[in-house]
C-alpha cells in the first residue's frame, strides 16, 4: 500500500486518503465549450513520469493537498503545496 | 522403510523426551513428546502413509518433513488441512487423514491410479464440458473426489488478532544470514523485526549437529536474546506491497488463534534460505523416498531413524551431510550414488514398505529408504512481489535475486553460498546496509512531511552496495532421470504431463501451469515450480532459463480467513431514542453503519395511522452540516443547482446537487437560522460525501470564501412530526413559537423549546407529503423529546413509523430517492427538477454540462401505475417495447399503496415514453409481461400539495 506524506498529518496509508486524482486546472464554465469541458471531467495525461495529483486526507487532517508523484516507481517529492491545483504532467 | 525413535539423545534435538503427550491418529492412540510436530511423532511411531494423492490415491509419505510438505496435510478436530510436518503436537489432539474412503490403508479410489494413464492433462475439462446440462451431475460426483478436510459449520468462532507496527527494518528468515542481519541493523540503532517461519530460529544450522554448526547457533541465540532485536516464531511474512507494507501471520501466539501485522518497514531483508527439490523419476513419490533434509531434520530435531537401509542420492554438500547423519544414526548406507559424478536414481519398485531402487546401469538396490539431494530451489517470492525477476544461473542450477528495488535486499541462500562464516558476513553487511538505508528513508518521509514534523539536519545519503558478494557453488542441473515421475505431488501432476500440455501447445510455463494445474496446489510451487520449468524447457528444447519462471504472488505461505477478518470489529451508529424503539418492537434495517427503524410491525398500519392522525419518525441519520460566515450563500449558489442569494432568514429551501458532469450527487433542504448562518441537509447515505464535496470546494477551488463548515449529523437527535393533527401534537409541547399556519407557514424554520429543550430546530417540510414539522434536538436530550412527544399525543393517535412507512409515503407522492430512483447517468433535468437548474447563475458545480443537457431528451424519472392494480412489479423490472427484449426503462420503486389500494411505481423511461399516458410493457422478473401506464404527475397522492402545505 502507498504511503502518502500528509503535509499535516505525517505520513499515511493511501486508505486513509482519498485519491484526487491528476490535478488540472477548472475551465471557466463561462466560455468552456462542451468538448473541453469533458477533457477536464475524463481526460487524463497518466505519464509515466512525475505528475502533480491531489489527495485528501480524509482519516486525518480533511484537507485537500497537492503532490507530486512519479507514477512509475511511486515516489514523491517536493514539499506538498495545499490547494495548489495547477497542473497535469509535472 | 522401518522408523522409530533414537535410543540416545541428539544434542540438536528438540523435543523434551521427559514429557510425554497422548493423541490420536485415525482413531487410535499414540503418543509423542513435547517438541515432536504431529508428523514426527507419528514417524517415531513407525506410521509411514500419511495420505493419499489428490487424483490417484497413491499412498504418501514423509517427503520434505516441513511446513511444505504436500504429503502431510490432516485433519486436527474441526481443523483442516493441517500441516503435519510443522503443527506442533499438543496433547489430546484427534488426527485423521484426509482425502482417503473409506480409510487411508484400504483405499478404493486408488483405481484412480490403474486406469492412471487416461487421467493426462486436461481430462477433466475435455470429459465433462459435454454436453452441458450434465454438468451439475458431474460436478456431485467429483467434488466427493476433491481433496482437502472437512469443515465443521457449527466451529465456534475463535480470537484473531490484528498488530500494526512500524519498524525500520523488517529480516524475512531467522537463518545464519537473518539472524546476523538482524543483529547488525539492530547495533546500528535500527528498530529490527525478525521473523522465523519456522518454531526457532537458526534455519539449517537446527538440523546440523556438527560441532561447529551447534557452537555457531548457540551464539547467534544468545547474541539474539541480548539484542533489541523482536523475534517473531512460527510466523511469516506472507506478502510485500508498495513502499514496504508487509502481511505478516503469527501462527503462534499465546491468546489468538492466529494474528495478522501488518508492518510499515522502512527496508525489507529477505533471507528465506533454500527449499530442497525433488528429484523426477519413476516412483519418486513412494513413502520411503524422502529429501536430504528430511533425513536430517528427522535425526538431528526428533531423533527419529528414518529407516534401517538408505541408498543415498547426492549432487551436494548437504547430501553428503544427510548420509554421514544417517550413519551415526545407525542406518545402514547401501549405496551412496553420486550425481556429481554422472550417476542417477532411475527408478523405484516394491510395496509401500520396502523402496527398490534402481540407479544408472540397471543395478538394483534393496533399501527401505532412498534419501534424495539434488538441488535448491529459491524461494524469491518476496523479491518478486516487490518487482523483481530473478535470473536462472545454469551453473549454480537455481535462480537468484537479480535488481530488487533499494530498499529491499537479499542475503543468504537467494544471495549466494559460502562458507558459514561468508554467509554470516554477508548477512551482517546487509544489516548494516538496512539500516543505513531505513534512516535515509525516514529521513526522506520526514522531510516530505516537515510541516507536520519538524526534520533535523542533512538527508542521510543513499548507502552504496558495498557488500562483497557470496559466491556460487557450481551444483548439476538435476531435474528429470530418464523416467517420467511426479512433479508437483499435491496435485498429482507428471512430468508426463507436462510435457503432454507442452505438446498440446500449452508450452509456456504460465499455461501449462494452469493447464495441467502443476504448482497450483497446496506446496504452491515451494517443491515443484523450477521442476515445472525443467519439464516444460525439455519439452520445448530450450533452456529454463528461456523458459523462465512463474511469477510468485502473495501469500507466501497460507493463511486463514479468520487472521484476514481479524477480531470482527464492525461500529454501528444508533440515535439516541434507540432504547426507545427496542422497547416498542422495532424491527431495524441496517443502512450503512446505522441501524434505523425499518418498522414497527405493520408499515401499511403506520402509514394509515400518518394519512390520518400524526406519526413520529427517527431520522437522525439525515446529513447536517453547519455553515457560517458571509459567504454561505455564495457557496450554496455554486453547489446547489438553484438560487439562494435572496433566501430570507427564517425560510428553507429544496435544493439539487449535480457532479462536474451533471449528475445527480444529492438533495436535501437547507434552512437560513440567521444572516451568516445556514444549516443543511443531506440524503442519510450521501452525508460524508457531500461534506467531503464541500471541503473540496472551499479548499481547493474557492479558497478566499470565508465558510466554516461543521458536521452536526450527530449533534442533533432528528424527529419527524407527519400527519393532520402534527400542529395539534406539536404545539403541546412547544414554547417560543407561533405555529399557526399564517405564522409559520410551509418551508419555514424557527428555532424552539420543545418539551423544555431550548435551541431544537423546527421546520415544516417532510418526505410524505403530510402536514409536517421536522425537529433537530441537540442529541442528549433526543429520547427525551421523543417520549414527551408520544406522551402529549396519546389521545391523537400519534405513533411511530419506520423507514419503510416513509418509503411508502414518498412513493406515494412521488419524491425520487438520490441512487434509488437515479444513477450514475442521471443527469439533473431526467429528475424532472429541470426548473431547479438556474443556468442564468454565473457557475455552479456541473453548470457546461447541465447547460448542454437541457433542452435535449434524456431519459426521464417519471410515475408509473400497472393496470392491475394488485401486481407491485420487482424493482429493476425492466420496461421492454411490446413483445420484444428492447430494454426502453426500468422500475427504480415500487410498493402496494396503502393510500390508494393500488401498486405504485417511479421508473426511468426513454424520452419518447415520458408523457403522461403513455402505454408501457414491463417485463417480470417471472417472465410475464404486464401493462403500465406513465401518469401525469409524480405524485400518485396529492398532486397539488393541499396536504403539506396545511
Amino acid at each position: 500500500m502507498l504511503l502518502v506524506p500528509c503535509p499535516y498529518c505525517g505520513p499515511r496509508n493511501s486508505v486513509d486518503l482519498r485519491y484526487g486524482g491528476e490535478s488540472q486546472p477548472r475551465p471557466d464554465p463561462a466560455t468552456a465549450t462542451p468538448e473541453q469541458w469533458r477533457g477536464y471531467l475524463y481526460r487524463r495525461d497518466n505519464p509515466a513520469d512525475w505528475l502533480r495529483e491531489n489527495w485528501y486526507c480524509r482519516s486525518g487532517c480533511r484537507r485537500w493537498f497537492t503532490v507530486e508523484r512519479n507514477t512509475a516507481t511511486n515516489e514523491f517529492r517536493h514539499p506538498p503545496m495545499p490547494g495548489d491545483k495547477r497542473g497535469g504532467k509535472a | 522403510m522401518t522408523m522409530g525413535r533414537l535410543g540416545n539423545a541428539q544434542p540438536t534435538e528438540v523435543i523434551d523426551r521427559g514429557a510425554k503427550l497422548s493423541f490420536r491418529w485415525n482413531g487410535k492412540r499414540f503418543g509423542g513428546f513435547e517438541g515432536d510436530t504431529i508428523a514426527s511423532a507419528l514417524a517415531a511411531a513407525g506410521e509411514q502413509v500419511f495420505s493419499r494423492s489428490m487424483k490417484y490415491h497413491r499412498p504418501r509419505g514423509i517427503l520434505t518433513a516441513d511446513y511444505w510438505d504436500p504429503n502431510l496435510l490432516v485433519q486436527v478436530g474441526d481443523d483442516p488441512n493441517v500441516r503435519a510436518g510443522h503443527r506442533r503436537l499438543e496433547a489430546g489432539m484427534e488426527v485423521s487423514a484426509q482425502n482417503v474412503w473409506p480409510s487411508l490403508r484400504r483405499d478404493i479410489k486408488a483405481a484412480n491410479g490403474l486406469v492412471g494413464r487416461f487421467l493426462t492433462a486436461g481430462f477433466y475439462y475435455k470429459t465433462f464440458m459435454r454436453p452441458a446440462r450434465l454438468w451439475p451431475a458431474y460436478e456431485r460426483v467429483l467434488a466427493t473426489f476433491a481433496p482437502g478436510g472437512k469443515i465443521d459449520l457449527d466451529t465456534p468462532h475463535r480470537y484473531h488478532d490484528k498488530r500494526y507496527m512500524h519498524p525500520d527494518v523488517v529480516v524475512a528468515g531467522a537463518g545464519p544470514a537473518g539472524i546476523e542481519a538482524a543483529l547488525a541493523a539492530s547495533a546500528d540503532g535500527a528498530r529490527v523485526l525478525l521473523v522465523e517461519h519456522e518454531h526457532a530460529v537458526g534455519g539449517h544450522l537446527r538440523y546440523d549437529s556438527r560441532d561447529t554448526a551447534v557452537a555457531a547457533l548457540a551464539e547467534l541465540r544468545a547474541a539474539l536474546d541480548a539484542s533489541d532485536v523482536e523475534v517473531l516464531t512460527d510466523s511469516t511474512v506472507t506478502g510485500r506491497y508498495e513502499d514496504n507494507w508487509l502481511g505478516i501471520v503469527q501462527r503462534s501466539h499465546p491468546v489468538a488463534v492466529e494474528r495478522l501485522i501488518k508492518a510499515r518497514a522502512k527496508t525489507l531483508v529477505v533471507a528465506p534460505g533454500l527449499i530442497e527439490r525433488p528429484y523426477v523419476f519413476a516412483g519418486n513419490d513412494r513413502p520411503g523416498v524422502i529429501t536430504s533434509t528430511a533425513a536430517r531434520r528427522l535425526i538431528n530435531l526428533w531423533g527419529v531413524k528414518p529407516g534401517e537401509r538408505a541408498v543415498v542420492f547426492t549432487a551436494n554438500a548437504d547430501g553428503d551431510a544427510a548420509a554421514a547423519d544417517l550413519d551415526r544414526a545407525g542406518v545402514e548406507i547401501a549405496a551412496v550414488i553420486d550425481g556429481r559424478q554422472g550417476h542417477r536414481v532411475s527408478s523405484t519398485q516394491g510395496s509401500p514398505r520396502a523402496v527398490e531402487a534402481v540407479v544408472s546401469g540397471g543395478n538394483r538396490i534393496e533399501a527401505d529408504l532412498l534419501v534424495v539431494a539434488a538441488g535448491w530451489t529459491a524461494p524469491t517470492s518476496l523479491l518478486n512481489m516487490a518487482g523483481d525477476r530473478p535470473v536462472y544461473d545454469p551453473p549454480a542450477a537455481r535462480f537468484f535475486a537479480a535488481d530488487p528495488p533499494g530498499n529491499v535486499l537479499a542475503t543468504g541462500g537467494l544471495a549466494g553460498d559460502g562458507t558459514l562464516d561468508e554467509l554470516r558476513a554477508h548477512g551482517a553487511a546487509t544489516g548494516r546496509l538496512a539500516a543505513q538505508r531505513a534512516a535515509a528513508v525516514a529521513h526522506r518521509l520526514q522531510a516530505l512531511t516537515a510541516r507536520a514534523q519538524p526534520v533535523g539536519g542533512e538527508e542521510p545519503p543513499w548507502a552504496p552496495d558495498d557488500r562483497i558478494p557470496l559466491g556460487r557453488d557450481p551444483h548439476p542441473e538435476l531435474y528429470r532421470s530418464d523416467t517420467h515421475g511426479m512433479v508437483d505431488f499435491s496435485e498429482d501432476v507428471g512430468s508426463k504431463d507436462l510435457m503432454a500440455a507442452a505438446g498440446e501447445g500449452y508450452d509456456s510455463v504460465e499455461l501449462a501451469k494452469r493447464y495441467t494445474t502443476a504448482t497450483m496446489g497446496p506446496s504452491q510451487g515451494k517443491l515443484e515450480t523450477v521442476n515445472t520449468v525443467a519439464a516444460i524447457a525439455e519439452a520445448r528444447g530450450e533452456t529454463i532459463a528461456a523458459v523462465g519462471t512463474t511469477v510468485w504472488r502473495p501469500p507466501y505461505a497460507p493463511l486463514t480467513l479468520g487472521a484476514l477478518a481479524g477480531r470482527g470489529f464492525e461500529p454501528v451508529r444508533v440515535s439516541s431514542i434507540q432504547p426507545w424503539h427496542e422497547a416498542n418492537g422495532v424491527h431495524t434495517i441496517l443502512a450503512g453503519q446505522w441501524i434505523r427503524p425499518d418498522h414497527y410491525g405493520d408499515p401499511a398500519a403506520e402509514v394509515r395511522n400518518v394519512r390520518s392522525n400524526v406519526g413520529l419518525i427517527d431520522v437522525t441519520p439525515l446529513g447536517k452540516l453547519d455553515l457560517r460566515g458571509p459567504d454561505v450563500a455564495k457557496l450554496l449558489n455554486l453547489l446547489y443547482t438553484n438560487k439562494w442569494s435572496k433566501l430570507p432568514v427564517g425560510k428553507v429551501r429544496y435544493g439539487m446537487m449535480c457532479a462536474e458532469d451533471g449528475v445527480v450527487l444529492d438533495d436535501g433542504v437547507t434552512g437560513r437560522l440567521g444572516d451568516e448562518h445556514y444549516l443543511m441537509t443531506t440524503t442519510s447515505s450521501g452525508a460524508g460525501g457531500v461534506w467531503e464535496w464541500v471541503e473540496n470546494w472551499l479548499q481547493t477551488e474557492r479558497p478566499d470564501w470565508r465558510v466554516h463548515v461543521t458536521p452536526v449529523t450527530t449533534a442533533y437527535t432528528s424527529i419527524n412530526v407527519a400527519g393532520p393533527k402534527a400542529r395539534e401534537l406539536v404545539s403541546r409541547v412547544t414554547d417560543g413559537v407561533d405555529l399557526s399556519p399564517e405564522a409559520f407557514a410551509y418551508m419555514e424554520v424557527r428555532t424552539a423549546t420543545v418539551a423544555g429543550v431550548a435551541g431544537c430546530f423546527m421546520w415544516r417540510i417532510g418526505f410524505t407529503g403530510e402536514l409536517s414539522f421536522e425537529i433537530h434536538v441537540p442529541a442528549g436530550c433526543g429520547l427525551h423529546v421523543w417520549e414527551a412527544l408520544m406522551d402529549a399525543g396519546d389521545d391523537l393517535g400519534v405513533g411511530p413509523f419506520g423507514l419503510e412507512g416513509q418509503r411508502i409515503m414518498r412513493l406515494e407522492k412521488g419524491h425520487f430517492i438520490v441512487g434509488q430512483d437515479t444513477d450514475g447517468l442521471t443527469l439533473g433535468p431526467s429528475t424532472g427538477l429541470g426548473p431547479l437548474i438556474k443556468l442564468d447563475k454565473d457557475d455552479f458545480a456541473g453548470k457546461p454540462e447541465l447547460a448542454w443537457a437541457v433542452g435535449r431528451p434524456l431519459p426521464m424519472i417519471v410515475a408509473i401505475q400497472p393496470d392491475d392494480p394488485n401486481i407491485v412489479p420487482a424493482e429493476a423490472s425492466q420496461i421492454v417495447a411490446g413483445d420484444t427484449n428492447q430494454i426502453l426503462g426500468r422500475i427504480t420503486s415500487s410498493r402496494m399503496s396503502p393510500t390508494l389500494g393500488r401498486s405504485i411505481c417511479l421508473g426511468q423511461v426513454e424520452p419518447e415514453l415520458a408523457a403522461g399516458g403513455t402505454k408501457l410493457t414491463v417485463l417480470l422478473t417471472t417472465g410475464e409481461r404486464v401493462g403500465a401506464t406513465v401518469m401525469d404527475h409524480h405524485a400518485h397522492f396529492d398532486p397539488t400539495g393541499e396536504r403539506l402545505r396545511g
